[in-house]
């Protein structure tokens, strides 16, 4: 996982709000073992016909879009599946940050997992990052999205993430280990207590 | 000081306490795990060469790419297609290696995982029981706390038995009145969606609670529950009662004897303390619903069958869902016609969920030109629905009846829609694609599902003749 502090990009936009997990990658792709190439399944309903073409009016598809890692969608993006092969997809393609004014639950705590930054803001600044792609910079050392070029240049905004997601986000790190440190713990805690297991 | 059913279930787990710099070590009574969301997390175990904490509270299926038409050999499984086959092959190889039991296609015990955890009494109240998976909700039907993790996740709880959770707002969601005749649990949690939206619930747990939540019989609560991500929120709870109760007694992995009324006088406790406050409150009324379909493509876009569309928002945001659904704003969606009729899902394909179709059917014929799937929730629910006979309903019917799975849920095991066919589906999720690519979904009860497949258009079952 690639520890992100700051760093610059382009934007991709899709506005459409309630975009679900199934369209980030559609249920036939999840039968794979591996986690590894799944940028290709990446919105696969969208970016490519029904013959397979790539779909010239998407908007991955165009050349502007090229080597984006920054995508601003709309409301509640990430709805659905529990999937981590959602933010698999879309860190393999090269996104680095997703932003929009609400993320769902389970794809939020999964992307902060995989090196891909959730960013929530407000109404306002989504409009303005929605009006047309940009430059932004991405600050997570000062919590900070900033527009950098375009009509809107200079705009910025705060963004929330708690210390421990922010801490393993920029050292790349995961949070197994920070578990695994707590075995002792968990020890003291299975037998200070006594309830009939599972099976 | 006064507690909520959450906050009790929550407190009890707590490992190591959050801090502001550290999220709360959460104790996880029981994992859940399946073939699609689990391969990669074993690859993490051998990577670090660690073993999982603890096979007895690991519960292993095969459900989402499995096939539903019979596996009497291992080679039948190719017939879902050469990946979705190595990933069932890799489930096994998994669970033999690390020694976990897999109720795997041997075993009487297979199904979707949320019906077994339940049905084998695994499921309990105030446990904490995750899966890859997230309508793990569902088995917040019991009182449990219960929500869907992603793969690292599941690395975490098979390699510690513990989670890194940041503790969840509540939110109440208070049913009052009855729901009239003819009017089921998935109407009801339709409607709760259909009020809350489909981001109503983020960042909460839902507890349901009221008169027509406590009337509800064990497979209408799961129904309820099972739903709670599609508005949002990650688990959905109800307090456990007598009902609760005497469904779990004599269940195989339920405590038995003595142990079980010990453990009840335990459950009795798990319910919210008078005078404790929730994050957020919803109403609804239950005696002023019809049975629910949804007519666009998220579960938050949802109509009484016996009206018209809503008029669309202006702002243009319905267009695309109404053009993918083929379907127009202002006029009735009962009528409009089916091509293919699925019963089965984690939400609707337990017992009572067949025989509420059986009754539709029997003595009846799926509509020429519409296919009907029955797949029931289980192979021990598919053992009890041929002990009473419903298979020959079904088939009398014209439906076919198959192996349990997940079946046309996703479209991920061989069971799919075709493009721009609709369906009539009694699963969870209308997205695009969900069912297949191009495939249109409307989602209903078993009732409405089974109506309209005699119909051959979306139909009111209580407008049936008898
Ligand atoms: S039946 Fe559908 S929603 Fe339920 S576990 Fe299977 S795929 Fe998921």
């Amino acid at each position: 996982m690639e520890p992100i502090t700051v760093f610059s990009s382009r934007t991709v936009l899709l506005p459409r709000a309630d975009i679900d997990t199934d369209q980030i990658i559609p249920a036939r792709f999840l039968t794979t073992t591996s986690r590894e190439g799944l940028g290709n399944a990446l919105f696969a309903d969208w970016r490519y016909d029904s013959d397979g073409e790539s779909n010239a009016e998407f908007v991955l598809n165009q050349p502007e879009s090229a080597g984006a890692e920054v995508l601003v969608a709309g409301r509640n993006f990430g709805c659905g599946s529990s999937r981590e092969h959602a933010p698999w997809a879309l860190a393999d393609y090269g996104f680095r940050a997703v932003i929009s004014t609400e993320i769902a639950d389970i794809f939020r705590s999964n992307s902060l997992k995989n090196g891909l930054l959730p960013i929530v803001v407000s109404a306002a600044f989504h409009e303005q990052l929605l009006s047309v792609p940009c430059g932004v910079e991405v600050n997570l050392e000062t919590r900070t999205v900033r527009v950098t070029d375009g009509p809107h240049a200079e705009a910025s905004e705060a963004f929330e993430i708690d210390d421990f997601s922010r801490y393993c986000l920029m050292r790349g790190t995961d949070q197994l280990g920070f578990l695994l440190d707590r075995v002792p713990a968990i020890s003291a805690f299975e037998t200070q207590r006594s309830d009939p297991t599972p099976q | 000081m006064s507690q909520t059913l959450f906050e009790k279930v929550w407190a009890s787990h707590v490992v190591v306490p959050e801090t502001a710099d550290t999220p709360t070590v959460l104790y996880i009574d029981l994992h859940l795990i399946h073939e699609v969301t689990s391969p990669q997390a074993f690859t993490v175990l051998r990577e670090r060469g660690l073993t999982v904490r603890r096979v007895d509270r690991t519960l292993a299926t095969m459900d989402h790419s499995t096939p539903t038409t019979p596996v009497r050999k291992l080679a039948d499984i190719d017939v879902v297609g050469p990946s979705a086959a190595a990933q069932i092959r890799q489930m096994q190889k998994n669970c033999a290696e690390f020694g976990i039991p897999l109720r795997g296609f041997d075993s009487d015990e297979r199904g979707i995982v949320h019906i077994i955890g339940p049905e084998l009494g695994a499921t309990q109240p105030g446990k904490t029981i995750v899966c890859g998976d997230s309508h793990t909700s569902t088995h917040g039907a019991f009182g449990a706390l219960a929500f869907g993790i992603g793969t690292t996740e599941v690395g975490h709880v098979l390699a510690t038995q513990c989670l890194l959770q940041r503790r969840p707002k509540t939110m109440a969601v208070e049913v009052s009145g009855a729901l009239p005749e003819g009017v089921t649990a998935k109407d009801l949690i339709l409607a709760i969606i259909g009020q809350t939206g489909v981001d109503g619930g983020t960042g909460h747990v839902i507890e349901y609670r009221g008169d027509a939540v406590r009337a509800l019989d064990m497979a209408g609560r799961m129904t309820v529950c099972n739903m709670s991500i599609e508005a949002g929120a990650r688990a959905g709870m109800m307090a456990p009662d007598d009902t609760t109760f005497e469904y779990l007694a004599g269940r195989k992995l339920a405590p038995q004897g003595t142990e079980f009324e010990a453990a009840v006088s335990r459950w009795r406790g798990l319910v919210t303390d008078a005078g404790a406050t929730f994050d957020k409150t919803v109403h609804i009324d239950a005696s002023t619903l019809s049975p629910m379909v949804t007519f666009g493509t998220n579960p938050g876009m949802v109509v009484g069958i016996d009206a018209p569309l809503p008029a669309a928002p202006g702002d243009g945001s319905w267009d695309r869902a109404l053009e993918y659904m083929q379907l127009e704003a202002g006029k009735p969606i009962a009528g409009t016609p089916v091509d293919v009729v699925f019963v089965g899902s984690c939400t609707n394909a337990r017992l009572p969920d067949l025989e509420a179709t059986a009754r539709v059917l029997e003595g009846r014929r799926v509509a020429e030109g519409v296919r009907m799937l029955v797949v029931p929730g289980s192979q021990a629910v598919k053992a009890e629905a041929e002990a009473r006979g419903l298979h020959r309903i079904f088939e009398a019917a014209g439906a076919e009846w198959r192996e349990s799975g997940c079946s046309m849920c996703l479209g991920m095991n061989g069971d799919t829609v075709a493009a721009g066919k609709l369906a009539v589906s009694t699963s969870n999720r209308n997205f695009e694609g969900r069912q297949g690519v191009g495939a249109r979904t409307v989602l209903a009860s078993p009732a409405t599902a089974a109506a309209s497949a005699v119909a051959g258009r979306i139909a009111d079952a209580r407008q049936l003749a008898h």
